[in-house]
């Protein structure tokens, strides 16, 4: 016992402050910030700072403060935008930004009886709905295409567009896709072939603002990733609105008059950044072998039932 | 000595059992968020790939018996702007991994941080928790 003062002043009291650093919030959010790699002749950690970097592994440079954005070129959206507030702004785990599904009031679409069953029907793996990695019936999960507009609404990071003089073409991040906004006059199709990604076609309505109308989205895809359901007369307006040289503002208004009684915003004025046209895009692909490999060391386990008491093992 | 800093090291993985909630690409719903436990390990495969990256590794538990753990983060995309790499482990390195586990009670968890063994720590993803939610509650709507 006359061990234990010292004993306390050496172990206890700072693991009971590196507890307490652990619980503050300053803490947790200085801990998710991106850290340096260490070179390989350096034995201890450096102190963390906020560099991160592109597809290439180049530094991104961080936005010089208080320097005013030259304005844009009319009718001009091209560049490599990321989001503006971080790439974390776009992930969008628990649903549409603007309605997450987080277990808080007023954060539901304004279903109809329809779209509700419909909507108590899909399985998400993530948010306040969510079930274990095995239960879940999201067809991204298993590496199906998110298809249009849910491409926006999960994993919005860096985007590419590129304009033609007859399109705007689309580049996302997550899972390297693409799609195709006309712009050369022609009409929406009527009764098209469903598609992943529909068609899409685009009007500048001033010179710093394309608004886009889509339709024809297979109705196998989910609007986000909290499950909200759509049917096959989905249409789909965004408006890309060009604030500045530097920043676009990206609105989604979602409108099934079969799942929802009313037209609901998706992402509202969503900001984006442009980057250096040499920003070189990351890869995040969803695989399916690479799935499996999860599922065989960690989802199929953790999706399962309690051993029972007879066969259950101690692992601590 | 030896003796009082093993107790002790026993302590401290005590003490470090608190409240961390994460999500990512697959929720939590499989996972106690409750608490985090900390283990000592040796990586055996770090899998670098979609949806999520997995940390393989081999722990003794208290009666001498190894434990083969996988130990999940998100995808590599998000990790690596959080300083993590397909080079960060090697089978043989000795790790300290704090974890949510699953509810199950199998050796699966889900990273909140590793030490490596050069003393460099790497975050996991941390986010709030979530209330109890059912959509069919009309308080919700």
């Amino acid at each position: 016992m006359d061990k234990l003062p010292a004993m306390l002043k050496r172990f206890v009291v700072p693991e009971l402050l590196l507890a307490g650093l652990m619980l503050s919030p300053l803490a947790r959010a200085q801990s998710a910030q991106p850290q340096p790699e260490i070179p390989k002749n350096q034995k201890s950690a450096p102190a963390a700072a906020s560099v991160d970097y592109d597809g290439w592994g180049r530094p991104i440079p961080e936005p010089a403060k208080d320097q005013k954005s030259t304005p844009a070129l009319p009718h001009d959206i091209s560049g490599t935008w990321d989001p503006a507030n971080g790439h974390e702004d776009g992930g969008q785990f628990l649903g549409a930004k603007t309605l997450p599904v987080d277990g808080k009031p007023g954060h539901e679409p304004p279903y109809t009886p329809e779209g509700f069953q419909a909507y108590l029907r899909t399985k998400p793996s993530n948010g306040a709905r969510s079930v274990p990695p095995t239960e879940t019936n999201d067809p991204e999960i298993i590496c199906d295409p998110q298809g249009f507009p849910r491409e926006n609404l999960f994993q919005l990071r860096t985007t590419q567009i590129v304009q033609t003089p007859v399109s705007v073409v689309i580049l996302y991040e997550f899972d390297r896709v693409w799609r195709v906004i006309w712009t050369d006059g022609r009409e929406l199709p009527k009764d098209a072939e469903p598609r992943w990604y529909g068609y899409s076609v685009g009007k500048w309505v001033d010179d710093y603002t394309l608004v886009v109308e889509s339709n024809g989205t297979d109705d196998k895809t989910w609007v986000d990733h909290a499950g909200r359901p759509h049917s096959a007369d989905l249409r789909v307006e965004e408006r890309f609105h060009r604030v500045d040289h530097d920043h676009l503002e990206w609105t989604v208004l979602i409108d099934d008059p079969k799942m929802y009684t009313k037209p609901w915003l998706a992402m509202d004025k969503f900001p984006m950044r442009l980057q250096p046209a040499d920003f070189d895009v990351r890869e995040l692909i969803c695989s399916p072998s690479e799935y499996t490999e999860y599922n065989k060391v960690v989802g199929t386990g953790a999706s399962e039932a309690a051993d029972p008491p007879a066969n259950k093992k101690d692992h601590q | 000595m030896k003796r009082d800093f093993l107790m002790f090291l026993g302590f401290a993985i005590g003490i470090l059992i608190i409240s961390v909630p994460l999500s990512a690409h697959h929720g939590n719903a499989a996972y106690d968020t409750e608490k985090t436990i900390t283990l000592k390990g040796t990586v055996t495969q770090w899998f670098w790939a979609n949806p999520h990256c997995v940390l393989e590794m081999d722990v003794k538990d208290e009666k001498g018996q190894i434990v083969h753990w996988g130990a999940e983060t998100e995808n590599p995309t998000t990790m690596s702007h959080q300083g993590w790499a397909k080079t960060s482990f090697k089978p043989g390195d000795e790790v300290t991994v704090t974890m949510i586990t699953v509810k199950n009670g199998k050796p699966i968890g889900r990273i909140t941080e590793v030490v490596l063994p050069n003393g460099q720590k790497l975050a996991g993803r941390i986010v709030a928790p979530l209330p109890a939610y059912n959509p069919q509650d009309p308080a919700k709507q």
